[in-house]
């Protein structure tokens, strides 16, 4: 067995185990969302939306996002160094300790055992296991990217950089935390500057993780899948640069209109917009490389997968900014519109280009063909119409309910009761349940693609018609 | 620098990426930490009792933050709806914050004092008894889950907020629902409640030489019907004689013999009242919450023909 070959076991390893933290996840999600209009699905204490809901966030982010980023890094890190992984056995080892994590993680946070803070939620025991888990794995890339056999780093290798840092900056400094026992921490940091600090975290973690992360990936599979080179090097080095450094500014835009102090509102609302920019630099990147031969979209099946992935991303890219303006903040921002904002990127963007990177992946890995295109292509239009049901719902209740809470009478009195603005929901929670089901029979298609792939990669390889390299 | 040295060296270019990454969080995140305005505390803001905190580890255990904000914006209908927006400075025991990101359930910034304890512990065991359709789901379990007052201690310790060992020692038969109540009864107390009585005073000057233009109308009291069965019967009960909330039919009023005109009735439920102001020389003991937002002055007065047509059975 040679080393590409063990590491190719590891890459795949993260690759399945993200597929089936990913049904636990979308599970839950599905869950959470009937209990949204049916409260008797709540089966306490274990089961109430209140702990399920970060089940279903966590689990995403952490089990299918993270673990298949950590898969995806290392394949594309070999390739672009052009040398086996230097430490093999410690990506074995991180494979292990992944799963480990994201298992506890979803015991703990059953049990209530939860920091409060969005996306931050593990207790302290487990954040110094992901810490650790996380220097593991930089290790092992920066050293083999150190030790690389091509000279010049491609652009994925900056953005897989990039979230590396990043990460390892926000992840340690919002868990810094007072602890009070085994399971129960309480954050270092309180009241303005407990708020300041997790949505620095919290803007961010989704600016490396399903942002930076993801356009690694994307940089990477467009041209390798569509045989098309990237379309200017030149707008990636600025488009790149000028993300990193504007991302981090932005965090406040999730405090709008609360008491942190203005200044810092402000400066996080510019910089919001001006991230337009950067990601739409992305945008036109992917565009017009696929631009040069747009039959590709029809002939070859994993371009629309590219191609509709930055389209979202694009569209999430001005929502976003348009959402930390003052005057849109006050309308939206604790709406359901939200939810439809997050999903349009978590469905839309990350989950397309994340899945077209796994059908590139396991055909390659079983030097074989992916086992049925049609599959695929029932796939991706049943997840994409699964997200834009999601989306479109709650952008609708999102902005009725806004403009409920905020409608008076002619008197001067408020026009709506809460329970008059919750009711109203009903019916779009309801289209939105349909939508994240139509989303997850998508995903059951693209689960039993892979399966089958990897079935009759094996059969050929055990049949001696194939050898793995 | 297409071709320049920095693609070709992995270690300069973490090393810039990082400085890149850096400059944004140390203006708007790290520095502001080590600034005054950051650090502000209102005079009134106490740290949390022993139970309070106990009850605040239930509603993060809970995950109550997913449904719940806690932070009133400074927005007109919001002020109207929760009551005084959010100063920084009530915020300085909160380790951590508890804003939220989503209103699934309404803001309880201004939650504390708002309803009597009754209403709190009613409202957990089965949210549907007030409000037919609401989504959130019961905790009625917490009534039998004892609190361990080791591990409050520890908690309270790890915070450096004073308690007693009495206090601690008291915990010992205390509910989890207990202590959640204790910390709804506190969020947001730290600020003064709007001055209700001088409101009362300004608002119904004029109300107070009106009678209720629907006195004894037929129509008026039906609907009046309807009105108190959705909004008041949870609290006095369905057949207005007491429950939560006092008996609406004797001839009792704030506590003191001797009934009171209709524009006293308009006042208390328009404006709701708080511990100890006082109202034609009766002290209230508070928990009536304020209706003036919820319903308009003629369902207002409508309720009040329908409460007379009941005391006129008696």
């Amino acid at each position: 067995m040679n080393d590409y070959q063990y590491d190719n076991l590891t890459v795949k390893g993260f690759i399945t185990s993200s597929i089936f933290w990913g049904v636990v996840g979308i599970l839950a999600g599905i869950w959470i969302s009937i209990q949204m209009w049916s409260p008797s699905l709540n089966v306490p204490p274990y089961f109430t939306f209140g702990r399920l809901r970060v089940v279903h966030t966590n689990i995403l982010a952490f089990g299918l996002v993270l673990g298949s980023l950590m898969g995806t890094f290392y394949y594309i890190t070999m390739r672009l160094t052009r040398r086996p992984l230097l430490l093999p056995k410690l990506a074995r080892l991180t494979l292990y300790l992944f799963n480990a994590a994201i298992a506890l993680a979803t015991v703990t946070l059953l049990l209530g055992m939860t920091q409060s803070l969005e996306y931050a939620e593990l207790e302290w025991p487990l954040d110094v296991g992901v810490v650790i888990l996380w220097v593991l794995f930089s290790v092992n890339i920066l050293g083999t990217v150190i030790k690389r056999k091509e000279e010049q780093m491609y652009i994925s290798l900056w953005y897989i950089i990039a979230t590396l840092i990043t990460i390892a900056v926000i992840y340690i400094i919002n868990n810094l935390s007072i602890p009070a026992g085994l399971f129960k921490s309480y954050h270092l940091f309180a009241g303005v500057n407990s708020a300041n600090i997790e949505w620095w975290y919290g803007h961010n973690a989704v600016g490396s993780e399903l942002t930076m992360a993801v356009l690694a990936i994307f940089y990477y599979f467009l041209p390798k899948s569509t045989g098309m080179p990237i379309y200017s090097h030149r707008l990636s080095i600025i488009a790149f640069w000028s993300l990193v450094f504007t991302y981090l500014w932005t965090g406040a835009h999730h405090l709008v209109y609360t008491p942190l102090p203005d200044w810092i509102q402000t400066l996080g609302i510019a910089f919001t917009v001006f991230l337009i920019a950067p990601s739409w630099g992305s945008v036109v990147n992917g565009f017009y490389t696929v631009g040069a031969d747009w039959s590709k979209m029809r002939t070859h099946y994993l371009t629309k997968f590219f191609i509709l992935g930055i389209t979202f991303y694009g569209l999430q890219t001005v929502q976003g900014p348009t959402q930390g303006l003052r005057v849109v903040s006050q309308l939206i921002h604790y709406t359901d519109w939200v939810p439809g904002h997050v999903h349009m990127g978590t469905m839309g963007w990350d989950a397309l280009v994340i899945v077209a990177a796994i059908y590139y992946i396991i055909p390659q890995i079983y030097k074989t063909e992916i086992y049925s295109i049609k599959i695929a292509n029932t796939h991706f239009y049943l997840v994409l119409i699964g997200q834009l049901i999601f989306s479109v719902t709650m952008w609708f209740t999102g902005i009725q309910q806004g403009a409920m809470w905020k409608a008076l009478n002619p008197d001067g009195t408020l026009k709506y009761t809460f329970m008059e603005t919750l009711v109203k929901n009903y019916p779009f929670w309801k289209m939105r349940t349909l939508g994240g089901i139509i989303f997850t029979v998508g995903m059951l298609f693209f689960i039993y693609n892979i399966y089958m792939t990897i079935r009759r990669g094996k059969e050929l390889i055990a049949s001696g018609a194939q050898e793995v390299a | 620098m297409m071709k320049g040295e920095l693609y070709r060296r992995p270690i300069l270019f973490a090393i810039v990426a990082t400085l890149a990454v850096l400059v944004g969080s140390i203006v708007t995140a790290i520095y502001p930490i080590f600034t005054e305005q950051m650090h502000p505390k209102l005079e009134a803001l106490k740290p949390f009792t022993a139970l309070q905190l106990a009850g605040r580890d239930i509603y993060q255990r809970e995950g109550c933050v997913n449904c719940h904000t806690q932070t009133v914006r400074p927005l007109k209908t919001e002020v109207q709806r929760y009551g005084e927006y959010s100063k920084a400075g009530e915020f300085a025991y909160d380790h951590p914050f508890l804003w939220g990101s989503k209103r699934t359930g309404p803001d309880l910034a201004r939650i504390g004092g708002k309803y009597p304890d009754a209403w709190h512990y009613r409202h957990f065991e089965d949210p549907a008894s007030f409000f037919a359709e609401s989504n959130m789901p019961a905790y009625a379990w917490l009534k039998d889950e004892r609190l361990v007052p080791s591990s409050v201690e520890a908690h309270m310790k790890a915070l450096s907020f004073p308690y007693k060992n009495e206090e601690i020692a008291a915990l010992s038969v205390k509910s989890e629902l207990d202590a959640l109540v204790s910390y709804m009864q506190v969020i947001g107390t730290s600020v003064a409640k709007r001055p209700v009585a001088a409101t009362t005073h300004v608002e119904v000057a004029e109300e107070s030489h009106l009678q209720n233009p629907f006195a004894g109308d037929a129509q008026a009291i039906a609907s009046g019907k309807m009105i108190y069965a959705d909004n008041c019967a949870v609290c006095h009960d369905d057949d207005a004689e007491g429950d939560i909330g006092p008996d609406l039919t004797d001839d009792v009023f704030l506590y003191a013999e001797g009934d009171l005109p209709d524009n006293d009735y308009f006042e208390i439920i328009n404006n709701g009242t708080t511990a100890g102001i006082v109202e034609e020389g009766r002290r209230a003991k508070g928990g009536m919450p304020a209706y003036k937002d919820v319903l308009s002055k003629d369902a207002i007065w409508s309720v009040i023909a329908y409460i007379r047509s009941l005391q006129e059975k008696k």
